[in-house]
């Protein structure tokens, strides 16, 4: 069996409000460090995990949302959001932060790899990964 | 098959744990095998030897303690979320300064690439929580 596995992180609720969105951050980088395939799926409100200009002085937790902009850095290569959950609640695109990703040894290297999909695509790049984590 | 199970709720507040247990029996009892358990958010407080439900009620953490005894089970609670909710072993009162110890017999506390390594060489992650 193959050590490498496509990895798949399915973020579904609120940046904040539970701790789930921070916990399931740790796995994933965790997971990068496992030299996994690593992917992230937004839906429902997880698609507000990776809304711009967060501030959270007024509820006095840790804001974590700069995190998800370093982790082109971890090797995470590809961060899905589902376009119904965004519009749904009247976000676009570019309400979202963009993710540079490069890869050291080729150079090569991304702009942004958030990728608004539509609720198809969610469903095939589910079916197409090892292991989904759901959080 | 080879399974590992991730439980993610506490004790009671959510049938998670119960729901977890369950499937785990019932695998067991058919042959498969479960590769680890792996507690993760407030699925750590599944671990405190501490709890003392009614005696009319079941006890969770027992339960996974005696199937853990009886299949030679690999409990495992997540360090970072165990730290944060109050769940220590020897290892963790000794490096954090605690005057106490709660963790049950056959838990024990862990990192988070226990949960990777379980994803990895299991045929199936089963997650329990909402």
């Amino acid at each position: 069996m193959s050590d490498t596995k496509n990895f798949m992180f399915l973020n579904r609720r609120a940046p904040y409000g539970t701790i789930y969105a921070w916990e399931s951050l740790e796995v994933v980088l965790i997971a990068a460090a496992f030299e996994q395939n690593v992917s992230l799926m937004f839906v429902d409100d997880g698609v507000y995990e990776l809304t711009k200009g967060q501030d959270t002085t007024g509820i006095g937790m840790k804001n974590f949302s700069p995190t998800y902009r370093t982790l082109g850095d971890y090797e995470v290569r590809h961060m899905y959001v589902d376009k119904a959950s965004l519009e749904a609640r009247g976000l676009t695109a570019d309400d979202l932060v963009q993710v540079e990703w490069e890869d050291w040894e080729t150079e090569e290297s991304v702009d942004n790899i958030v990728e608004v999909v539509d609720s198809d695509r969610v469903a095939e790049l589910l079916e197409e990964s090892d292991v989904v984590f759901s959080f | 098959m080879k399974f590992s199970i991730q439980v993610n709720e506490g004790p009671y507040q959510h049938q998670a744990s119960d729901s977890a247990y369950q499937f785990t029996k019932a695998a067991l009892e058919k042959g498969h095998e479960c590769f680890r358990v792996f507690f993760y958010h407030d699925g750590v407080l599944n671990g405190t030897r501490l709890t003392t439900p009614p005696q009319d009620d079941r006890n969770i953490v027992k339960n996974w303690t005696d199937l853990a005894e009886e299949y030679d089970l690999d409990l495992v609670v997540c360090v970072a979320a165990a730290q944060r909710r109050g769940i220590v072993d020897d290892g963790e009162a000794e490096r954090n300064g605690k005057d106490a110890t709660n963790i049950a017999p056959r838990f024990r506390i862990s990192g988070l690439g226990q949960l990777v390594e379980a994803a990895i060489q299991s045929d199936r992650l089963v997650v329990f929580g909402d």
